[in-house]
């Protein structure tokens, strides 16, 4: 039995669009060509609001929400671009390279990075913050995979495709705040995993150089989401060929 | 109008940054015409002088030298540019950072002590090798900096972007893909 589809009307950066009520603004955005920076979202799998890249002004509250968790209402007026939003996207992405050592110069991900391209287009000349530095250090003991944590940013792409794509629940979070980490399994060397099955999702899913193929170089690190997205599209649209 | 007077100088960095310079091929001529070169690696002058307009910074902050001089040179010149990554975030150099309070000792461990096929010393004559500082630093984080140009090294076009706008009167502002690190 099919329901009628309720559909929203919405205003987004003075544009009139038309959304069903159980989509994000994020997901309405997209579908009308305006661009809304984000990290963490993936299609795919669960959006979870973590990198803040995505905030938004919604009139009639005064706290910036994230479009990738915020489902639309009749008569909701977003705004997706402003001075204000400019500013807590540049201050998110500074902290994001502050955090961590993010050198891109001899970073795997060079010139395939999203964090990287994000900065730039945000405008991002110079890091106002102090560089914390802190050492972080590797996991290569996978055979052909390595975990480098002084790239990661802590978007949980990999935990996501990991646990809703490839079903195998082997990537985990451990820890808080700046000292959270990526883990496998209860915080055992990746080589040992016996729930890894080597799929490569995690690979696929990586915004930064943070997981990477061993032995690439930076210019054969271009990210091929290819199998996630056809994997999502047969899950959620029944379209079993390419 | 006066010819601008530009300095260059070398801190913590490999000099890719002033190749890179070197590679704006025949605009060094165009360049050559508007500005002088007061000071910099690639002309023979021992002293900064005072009175600079532009100073390029290429490098990170490692040691009592290069802060030394940076203090000088913030002193004597109108507008300093952060010219490439290490100087701009520490780059490379800064990645002993990460090990901690004594890394400088632990590097210079590393590579006169533990690598070294002969003559295992560690460098230090007063006066003369300059000491690493605790922690390698950018450029703004020990003096105020104007502009920023980034890159590893900033490609050509990049610097001539901004030696353009310098010359044109305008305060340089680089946009978009021209402001990617690495």
């Amino acid at each position: 039995m099919s329901t009628a589809v309720d559909v929203k009307t919405l205003i987004i950066d003075g544009m009139d669009v038309s959304a069903r009520q159980d989509q994000t603004v994020l997901d309405v955005a997209r579908e009308n060509n305006i661009f809304i920076p984000t990290l963490c979202h993936l299609e795919g799998v669960a959006d979870i609001g973590a990198c803040r890249l995505c905030l938004v002004e919604v009139k009639g509250t005064p706290k910036l929400l994230s479009a990738c968790t915020t489902k639309v209402y009749e008569g909701m007026e977003v705004t997706t671009d402003s001075e204000r939003l400019r500013k807590y996207r540049r201050m998110t992405l500074e902290l994001l390279f502050a955090e961590r050592n993010h050198v891109c110069a001899v970073c795997v991900a060079n010139g395939h990075c999203e964090l990287q391209t994000l900065a730039y287009g945000q405008g991002m000349d110079h890091v106002r913050y102090d560089y914390c530095f802190p050492k972080w250090g590797m996991d290569l003991t996978h055979p052909f995979m390595g975990m480098d944590h002084n790239r990661c940013i802590l978007c949980t792409r990999c935990v996501r495709v990991c646990w809703y794509i490839e079903g195998a629940g082997t990537k985990n979070t451990s820890g808080r705040g700046g000292g959270s980490m990526i883990i496998t399994d209860l915080n055992q060397p990746w080589g040992d995993s016996e729930t890894c099955t080597s799929c490569g999702k995690c690979l696929m899913s990586c915004p930064t150089g943070a997981l990477f193929k061993k032995g690439s170089t930076a210019g054969e690190s271009d990210r091929d989401r290819s199998m996630l997205e056809f994997i999502v599209n047969a899950r959620e649209k029944k379209q079993w060929t390419v | 109008m006066d010819r601008l007077k530009v300095a260059t100088v070398w801190l913590g960095g490999c000099s890719g940054c002033h190749m890179s310079f070197l590679d704006l091929d025949e605009f060094l001529i165009e360049l050559a015409g508007k500005i002088d070169i007061v000071y910099s690696p690639i002309v023979d002058r021992k002293e900064y002088p005072e009175g600079v307009d532009l100073c390029l910074i290429e490098g990170a902050v490692c040691n009592e030298d290069n802060l030394e001089i940076l203090r000088k040179i913030r002193a004597r010149t109108k507008v300093l540019i952060s010219f490439g990554d290490c100087a701009v975030t520490g780059n490379v150099p800064a990645i002993r950072n990460q090990l901690g309070a004594d890394n400088a000792t632990q590097v210079l461990q590393c590579a006169y002590i533990d690598n070294a096929q002969e003559h295992k010393c560690l460098p230090g004559r007063e006066g003369i090798v300059p000491a690493l500082l605790k922690r390698v630093r950018p450029v703004h984080e020990m003096v105020v900096v104007e502009h920023y140009l980034p890159g590893c090294p900033p490609p050509a076009d990049r610097i001539r972007a901004v030696l353009t706008q310098v010359l044109e009167g305008l305060s340089p502002k680089l946009e978009g893909a021209q402001l990617k690190f690495g």
